[in-house]
Formats: structure tokens, sequence, C-alpha cells
């Protein structure tokens, strides 16, 4: 399991549970799990048209996520964010299938983008993930004050100027660039998982939000790291894995408020 | 466009059930969908639409029919929403979050164990993406069937949906079954959707649940006009899509049609972003007029 072959996926792992616990803390707080999906969904599209045109993916994934995500915010101004979440995506998901039909790739290499295949990443690859990933810490550190404002009390944000709709951009992005330094590697579905089930499970451990993030990031580092060692071990889809630790991490968590009586800061006023 | 080119169009027999089950599916889908973007189930929908493959690849598994794989699992996945989703619209967003990534884990398995026993990895493409063009026939009365089911469902409880829609408040107040209301409403989004997504590519079932939708609430508030303009509007894509997807083989030469789902989704998205901006052009036109005062959002009436 820890063979030399196997010590990039752990990295890769790694980097990305980091990251995906941090962004995902504010994916849960902000109610944007659906925007958390249509990214990195609708970016595979332009990885299948990088591979077209014969650029590097990664370019094209980049850019079919920062513009699906301005595309969003964009739109969001004036109208349902669930709306204008679902028809860019469906857009861009479009635009994957006319990729797909001019060009004869292999099918499989469909499967990984957005299923994931984590356990085949090279030296190389190590590279632009930890680069993306420092840029999307740093990006957060940098903006940790509004960014939280913004998304925990969006009442309170504007009379203390901050705009939440430049938030919401700058927050876009971030999830762009968090989606395009792993979808490559470990594919949309499980990018996805992870931006969601960690931290909707640690909100109801803790509710504090410097506390909230570093249990999202443990959870999210569990769930990679048990899921990489289950796929080695049966070789079935690290998809699969990780969205079943998240989702029993998130009822665990569910289990655990209910008994206790208390609510997680994104169940405020929810629960029953 | 040649003449001839139409007439070929009007003759193809694929061409035939396209129109018919596309035009049948995009009805449904359409006025199913003006409930679902005035209740903000847009990520619902689009999650069942993608669930559906969880059943469709566990019944290729065991060999049962793919309907039923998608139907089961379309309302299983939308009661364990509904019952582990919460009132706000934030928790409801998570827990619908959890659910359809796990769906989609699943999925990932079955058509990981369908590759090993001896299927193709194609099998995820298709139950992705679908085609109108590559309908089974025999699917086509359970879909016309089960589609009507839940038509009548949204039939029956138009009045409760209706009022639930717009304010829950009132409607437990004036003793409308909120909870079951709910339910009801989600078993149908559920068999309206797999159903589309079983023929038509889990995509454009989204496209068609949300784009048409959206854009007849960009024109008319009240309800029974959008849901008839939604309904239109779906139709009216749809077929023309076919068109433009049948066409594109006379201008795009030995690479092939352009794939329908495309055609149709590119449409809804152009029509949704033109009547976007009419809508735009015109509030800077009032507000103009009325001197530079931005409109009051008028709220949402009942009735036709």
């Amino acid at each position: 399991m820890f063979a030399p072959f196997m010590t990039n996926a752990w990295v890769a792992g790694t980097i990305i549970a980091v990251v995906a616990g941090v962004v995902g803390f504010f994916v849960v707080a902000r109610g944007n799990s659906f925007l958390a999906h249509a990214i990195p969904h609708g970016a595979f599209a332009g990885a299948a048209g990088a591979v077209l045109v014969g650029i590097d993916p990664l370019l094209g994934l980049g850019l079919f996520a920062a513009g699906g995500a301005l595309t969003i915010s964009f739109l969001g101004r004036r109208a349902r964010s669930d709306v204008v979440t679902a028809l860019p995506l469906v857009m861009m998901l479009g635009l994957g299938v006319f990729f797909l039909s001019r060009s004869n790739q292999y099918s499989a290499e469909v499967f990984a983008l957005l299923f994931g295949q984590v356990l085949g990443v090279s030296g190389a690859e190590i590279v632009p993930i930890l680069l993306l990933g420092l840029v999307c810490l740093a990006t957060v550190a940098l903006l940790y004050r509004p960014l939280l404002l913004a998304s925990v009390l969006p009442d309170m944000a504007a009379p203390r100027g901050v705009s939440t709709q430049a938030v919401s951009v700058m927050f876009g992005l971030i999830l762009a660039c968090a989606t395009t330094m792993s979808v490559p590697v470990v594919g949309a579905l499980l990018m996805f998982a992870l931006l969601v089930g960690p931290p909707a499970a640690a909100g109801f451990f803790v509710s504090r939000p410097g506390r909230a993030i570093a249990l999202a990031v443990a959870f999210a580092l569990v769930t990679v790291w048990v899921s990489v060692a289950l796929a080695y071990a049966t070789d079935w889809p690290v998809g699969f894995f990780v969205t079943a630790v998240s989702a029993l991490l998130y009822f665990v968590g569910r289990l655990f408020a209910v008994l206790r009586g208390r609510r997680s800061f994104a169940m405020r006023d929810a629960l029953p | 466009m040649a003449p001839a080119a139409v007439t070929g169009f009007l003759a193809s027999p694929t061409v035939h059930t396209a129109l018919i089950v596309g035009g049948f599916v995009a009805v449904i889908t359409g006025i199913v969908g003006v409930f679902t973007v005035v209740r903000g189930q847009s990520f619902a929908g689009h999650a069942l639409a993608d669930l559906g493959a969880v059943g469709g690849s566990g019944a290729f598994l065991i060999g049962l029919s793919q309907v039923w794989g998608f139907v089961g699992a379309g309302i299983i996945a939308a009661l364990l929403m509904e019952s582990i989703g919460v009132r706000r619209l934030q928790g409801r967003d998570v827990a619908t979050g959890v659910v359809f990534a796990f769906g989609m884990g699943v999925t990932a398995l079955f058509l990981y164990w369908g590759t090993t026993v001896g299927g193709s990895s194609n099998a995820a493409v298709s139950v992705l993406f679908g085609s109108l063009f590559v309908i089974d026939p025999a699917v086509i009365p359970v879909v016309v069937g089960l589609s009507v089911l839940a038509l009548v469902v949204v039939v029956v409880c138009y009045r409760w949906l209706l009022v639930e829609s717009v304010d829950r408040d009132l409607a437990a107040a004036r003793g409308v079954p909120v909870r079951l209301t709910g339910v009801l409403f989600l078993v149908a989004l559920a068999l309206a959707v797999e159903l589309s997504s079983l023929t038509i590519g889990a995509i454009l079932s989204t496209g068609l649940l949300i784009g048409p939708a959206a854009t007849a609430l960009l024109v008319t508030r009240r309800f029974g006009r959008a849901v008839l303009l939604s309904a239109g509007l779906a139709l009216a894509i749809t077929w023309a899509g076919c068109l433009v997807s049948y066409e594109s083989y006379y201008w795009t030469g030995r690479q092939g049609n352009w794939p329908v789902s495309f055609c149709i989704v590119a449409l809804i998205f152009l029509v949704y972003l033109g009547v976007r901006l009419g809508a735009a052009l015109g509030r800077r036109h009032a507000a103009a007029h009325a001197g530079a005062r931005p409109a009051a959002p008028r709220p949402l009436k009942a009735g036709v």
C-alpha cells in the first residue's frame, strides 16, 4: 500500500483533502453545494475540449471552471441562485457532449474525469496540484474576514462595507481554482463529495468557524486516507469510498447533533 | 437549408420517435419545472436526474429492466432527501448534496462492476448523456404511462402545491398538509425527471426542467400562464433542437451530426439569455421613465 508508485497518490490526496476541507467549510456555510457540484462537473467539458484542439487539458479545465463560476455569479445578480447554477451547468455539459462527439477518445477517460482514478498519479502532476492548492489557501487566508462575514452573516456584510456580490465572485474563482487542481487527478465526483460531506459533518460537532475548518480538514483527510487504502485493497473505484465515508461522517454528525440537542451552524433553526 | 433535407427529416422514423417521445417528455418536464423553480428545488431536480443512473446501472448489473431501475432509484432518492431534508434552503442544499454524492459514488461502483463483469464503460456515458435519437421503442408505453401519472399527481395537488410553493406558513395556516405536499411533489418530480433522464439523458433532463420554466417566469408572474408558456417553450425548443441536430449533418460533413442534447441545451440557454437581456433592457427603459427609481419586485400571483 505504501509502495513507491503509491506515494504520489498519498501526497496528491493529502493536498486535495486539506484544500477541500478549507474551501468546503465556506461551501457549506454559504449553502453552495450546487455550485460545488456544478463547477467540477461542468469543467470536465473544458478538459474534453482541450484534448480536441490539442492543448493542455489543465488549461481547458481551468478556463471552463473560471468561466462557469463567472457566468453563474454574473447571472446570479438578479435571479434565484439555483436556477442560474443549473443553466450554465447544463450548457457546459452540453458542450462536453459536443466535444466528445467530435473526437474519438476512449470513454474510459471520461469515466476517469467524472468518477476519479486517484491511484494513477504521476510525479509531474503533483507540481500543479501543490501550486494551485497554495494559491487557493492563500486567497482564502487573505479574504478570510470578508468571506466569513458574507458567508455566515450576509445581512451584516453590507453595513460593514463588505460587498456580498464581490465575495461571491471571489468565492466562485476560489472554487474554480480548487476544481482545476483536483479534477484531473481525482475526478469531479470525488471533489464534490469532499467539498460537502466532511465540512457538513464538522459543522455538527463544533460551531466556532476556526475549529469547524480545522475539523473539516481532519475529516477530509481521514476520508481520503481511508478511501485510498480501501480502493487499493479492493480495487474498487476510489470515488465510491470517498462518497460513502463522507456520507457516513455526515450521518454520524447528525446523530450526534440530535443526541446532544445542538444545532449545526449550517442547520441553525432548521432541525425539528 | 434545402427542401429535400426537411423532407428527409420528416420522413425518418427515428425522427418521428424522437419528436413524439421528446415532445411528450418536454411538456411534462416543462410543467413540473415551473413548480421546481418556484420552490427553489433545481438542485434536487438535477440530482434526481443524475441519480437515475444508479438504478440504471444497478438494473443493468442484475439484469432488470432499466426503466424500473431509474424509477426506483429516483423515488428512493427523493424520499431520502425529503426525510433528511430540512426546511431552510441552506440545510436542504447540504442534505441534497450528501445524498447526491453518495448516489454518484454507488453509480461509480456499479459501473465499475458492470465493466469488469463484461460490459463496456460506454454504459457510463450513455446513462449520463443519453440521446433522443437512440430511444428504445419498447420503453415508450411505460414512459408515457408513468409520465402521465406524474402529471396527474401534480394536477391533483395543484392548489396545495401552489399555496405551499408561494407561502409555506400561509399554507399550513389554511390547513394544507404541507409535509405530504412536499413528499408528493418530490415523488412526482422524481418520476418526471427519471423518465426524461432515461429517454433523453440526464443533462437534457435538467435543461428542460429548469430552462423553459425559468424563462417563462421571467416573462409572466402569473402561475397558470407560466405553466402553459413553459410547456410550450419546452416543446418548441425540443423540436427545434431535433431539427438543428438533424440538419447539422449537411454542414458538418464527415464528422457527423451535432449531438441532439447539445443542440437542445444550447437553444435553451440562448433563449433564457435572450429573455434575461430583454427583461433587463425593459427594466432600464421603465426605470428611465419612472425617474430612475428601481421597480419594486412584483409578487407571484396565483391563478391564470
